[in-house]
């Protein structure tokens, strides 16, 4: 008999074929439950292709940020792949996601930012942000968003200081190598305002063309809205993203941006402003579009987008922080139980919902 | 008319798998000569059993009928080759359980032909008169859910029927039986379609085809009868749209309420094959007892269509077609996508068969299940509009329950949610499991 092909376990034997194989040698057969082909799709070649086109935006951070941009980056990734390998499934490495959510994290804390901070803000998010709701496909919050609020809570001080850009590339951006449990040293940074912050704070407008390749102060991996958009374009027609969440975000924004700044030229921005600044971009394409976090169904997908969209606006204009982003998508993440049970598509053969309530 | 210009020809949703036809579907089809041993089920159809007519070491002729019908739905089984019972036993069943089989060897020196008989004349026949020829003759769905074909023409009186649909949509991959008997049997396609539309009492056939073969769009729109009102309307290609509800969606622009017949948006529903076989029996009064089978596959040497007698085992189809290549590794009863696989090769082909697929390793290795990440992939291939990421996570905790509430029942088990799930999550192999304890449960209901 020769040896079974691959596992063992749903193979048998069938018996002797007489004609069948050149030298008449047994052959095995597997059974399994139908369909007996498969597309081509598998989560964890969705989640490395997405990891792949993170690479570009940490090359571009480190392009405006320096090493810094690396030591963060690498700081946050360590600390969500060393807590999914101490406590998650076995295995669960192999699937991408805890990578991920390490280096979306990096991306979005400031490039003076502790590595030790970031490190602990990768833990939290994968640990308290996935784990603990049972792992993969079980969370409610986007985990690299629950981990940057859970910074931004503990250290707020360090998450909002934007370091300027400094002479040499090589300079560090910050006191990235500050002791565990310190306060990073602060004394001689020289610090600028984020578009975001300038508007609101200072009310003046940074120039189109700086926010769209990322020549602006911010997160490190936010500032480069064409390159993040580019990315979600490519993401989108390999259908690794739902196209219609980004697409309703942008548009909600723009269109509401776009009234108020009619109505008031000098108090509200114009809707490219709004787009471009801060973190919309990697929002709308990376956090949002996260398939655990956002909702199955078409239509929700729209409501989901339009509801984070205007909560984005309403944050940045009449609330106390320069920027919203993050909780919009954080607080549209809780509501998605709710869209997917509302926007269930009708069952082929029943008939409409209104209707049986009139019959 | 406005709805005519807006009529799309297909459904929304569903699952585009490579098509892998064309192994076979040029390939004329081969007549396979008698095995020794033929293996007849009593259960082919669905429905009752058939009841077993014949002892062992009995002598039948071909045609002779060994089973009778047990009530209005279920059909006769008739053997299909001359010889001696052997036996009257439990035998692999291609669905994966033992039946109860007639076994019969095979006389080879006997010249095959049937007893004489007289054969009806169709154009003299009441509707019932047809009914009970197309049950005598033991004709069942040869699209493969194999539903005694006499039961669909008799509508009940109450739900008048208006337009005969043929399948010939085959959107299974790899298979092309109904493709072939199209392009080779026309005429007998359209003389069954003729005597359809007469026992049926309708004026308007459509014969539904995918787009994928326009030989035979072409031959069968060469042949189209002058007298009466059929065409052949080109359907996309995509699966699953020779579902019944699908097509008779496309084609009518009507949904099939649920838990209701074809019949209650005025259409019945047959496949080409079935409807060859009618002509059959109006043309030689042969009955059911061979049909046309593709076997084909990358793990098969010589990809054929065969008329195959039914009760042919699936060595001899294999052997017959020269075997398995080294790396075959799984055999389908059936198409890939509702298929299933045997690993006993003494299972026989039966009247439901409408293909053989060997696959290979690599399209039918084991692959590893990570956990849903709610993609929503599953729920925009779903031709009924179900939420399969959330029917399979109530199937995992075994929720059945909640799963009826979320129209389980309304699932056909087309496995287009299972093939695009990019964690490899079985999700129809659990509703199938599903349906057959929410069933279980009812008979249990209702026992009380």
């Amino acid at each position: 008999m020769s040896a079974a092909r691959g596992g063992a376990g749903d193979v048998r034997s069938a018996d002797h074929v007489t004609g069948m194989t050149p030298q008449d040698e047994e052959i095995l057969l597997r059974i399994a439950a139908s369909p007996h082909v498969h597309s081509p799709h598998s989560t964890p070649r969705i989640m490395w292709t997405v990891t792949a086109t993170l690479v570009p935006l940490v090359a571009a951070a480190a392009w405006w940020f320096g090493p810094s941009a690396l030591l963060v980056i690498g700081a946050a990734t360590a600390g969500a792949v060393l807590t999914e390998r101490l406590f998650g499934r076995r295995g669960a490495l192999g699937d991408g996601s805890a990578a991920i959510t390490g280096i979306l994290l990096g991306l979005i804390l400031p490039a003076g930012f502790p590595m030790w901070m970031a490190f602990v803000g990768g833990a939290f998010g994968i640990g308290f942000g996935k784990l603990i709701f049972g792992g993969l496909g079980q969370n409610v919050f986007n985990p690299a968003l629950l981990g940057r609020a859970f910074l931004q809570a503990a250290f707020p001080t360090a998450i909002t200081t934007w370091p300027a850009d400094t002479a040499s590339w090589w300079a560090l951006r910050g006191d990235n190598f500050a002791w565990p449990l310190m306060s990073p040293e602060t004394a001689d940074l020289v610090t600028a305002a984020t578009p975001l912050g300038a508007w609101k704070f200072e009310g003046v407008e940074t120039q189109l063309a700086d926010l769209l390749i990322g020549r602006t102060g911010g997160s490190l991996g936010e500032t480069s809205g064409l390159l993040i958009l580019a990315l979600g374009v490519f993401l989108a027609l390999k259908k690794y993203l739902d196209w219609r969440i980004p697409a309703s975000i942008l548009a909600t924004v723009a269109l509401f941006s776009g009234l108020l700044h009619l109505l008031d030229p000098v108090r509200y921005a114009g809707p490219m402003f709004m787009l471009f600044s801060g973190g919309l971009m990697i929002g709308a394409v990376y956090m949002a579009t996260d398939m655990v976090t956002s909702p199955v169904t078409p239509r929700g997908a729209w409501i989901y987008g339009i509801g984070i969209g205007l909560l984005v606006v309403l944050i940045r204009v009449w609330g106390g922080l320069p920027e919203g982003v993050m909780y919009a998508i954080l607080l549209m993440n809780a509501m998605v139980p709710f869209i997917n049970r509302a926007t269930q598509p009708r069952v082929f053969g029943h008939e409409r919902k209104q209707r049986e309530a009139a019959a | 008319m406005l709805s005519d210009l807006l009529r799309s020809d297909t459904f929304r949703h569903g699952v585009h798998p490579p098509e892998r036809k064309s192994y076979t579907e040029s390939v004329r089809i081969r007549r396979m000569p008698f095995p020794d041993e033929i293996v007849l089920p009593l259960r082919q159809h669905a429905g009752r059993p058939a009841i077993p007519l014949v002892r062992p070491g009995e002598r039948v002729e071909r045609a002779d009928k060994v089973g009778e019908a047990d009530g209005f739905i279920s059909v006769p089984i008739h053997a299909s080759a001359a010889g001696r019972v052997r036996d009257v036993t439990l035998w692999p069943h291609p669905d994966g359980s033992m039946a109860e089989s007639v076994v019969i060897e095979v006389d080879r020196w006997s010249p095959q032909l049937p007893r004489p008989r007289i054969v009806a004349q169709w154009e003299g026949l009441e509707p019932e008169q047809v009914v009970r020829e197309v049950q005598k003759a033991g004709v069942v769905g040869l699209g493969g859910a194999a539903f005694p074909t006499h039961v669909k023409l008799l509508p009940p009186k109450d739900t008048p029927v208006h337009t005969l649909i043929v399948n010939g949509a085959e959107c299974e991959p790899y298979l092309t039986t109904d493709h072939r008997t199209m392009v080779e049997y026309p005429e007998r396609v359209q003389f069954g379609i003729r005597i359809m539309m007469k026992a049926l009492g309708v004026e308007k056939a459509i014969i539904g085809v995918e787009k994928n073969k326009p030989d035979a769009i072409e031959t069968l729109r060469a042949t189209l009868p002058s007298d009466l009102d059929v065409s052949v309307l080109p359907l996309t290609v995509k699966y699953p749209q020779g579902a019944e509800k699908m097509l008779i969606e496309v084609v009518t622009g009507r949904e099939v309420p649920t838990g209701k017949l074809p019949m209650h948006v005025g259409v019945v529903v047959q496949n080409v094959g079935s409807i060859a076989c009618i002509a059959e029996i109006f043309e030689t009064g042969q009955p059911l007892i061979e049909r046309v089978v593709t076997v084909t596959g990358p793990g098969v040497r010589r990809p054929s269509n065969l008329l195959v007698p039914v009760g042919t085992k699936l060595r001899d189809v294999l052997e017959f077609c020269e075997g398995l290549t080294d790396d075959a590794s799984q055999i389908v009863f059936g198409g890939p996508m509702m298929g299933s696989a045997t690993p006993d090769l003494d299972t026989p082909l039966i009247k439901g068969t409408t293909g053989v697929v060997v696959l290979t390793e690599s399209e039918a290795r084991p692959r590893q299940v990570h956990p849903c990440i709610h993609c929503g992939r599953c729920l925009e291939s779903c031709p009924v509009f179900l939420n399969p990421s959330l029917l399979g996570s109530l199937a995992q905790a075994g929720r059945y329950g909640e799963m009826e509430e979320s129209n389980l029942m309304d699932c056909m088990l087309c496995g287009s949610c299972s093939y695009v799930c990019p964690s490899h999550i079985p999700l129809s192999q659990m509703f199938a499991l599903g349906k057959n304890m929410l069933r279980r449960q009812k008979a249990k209901e209702n026992a009380a």
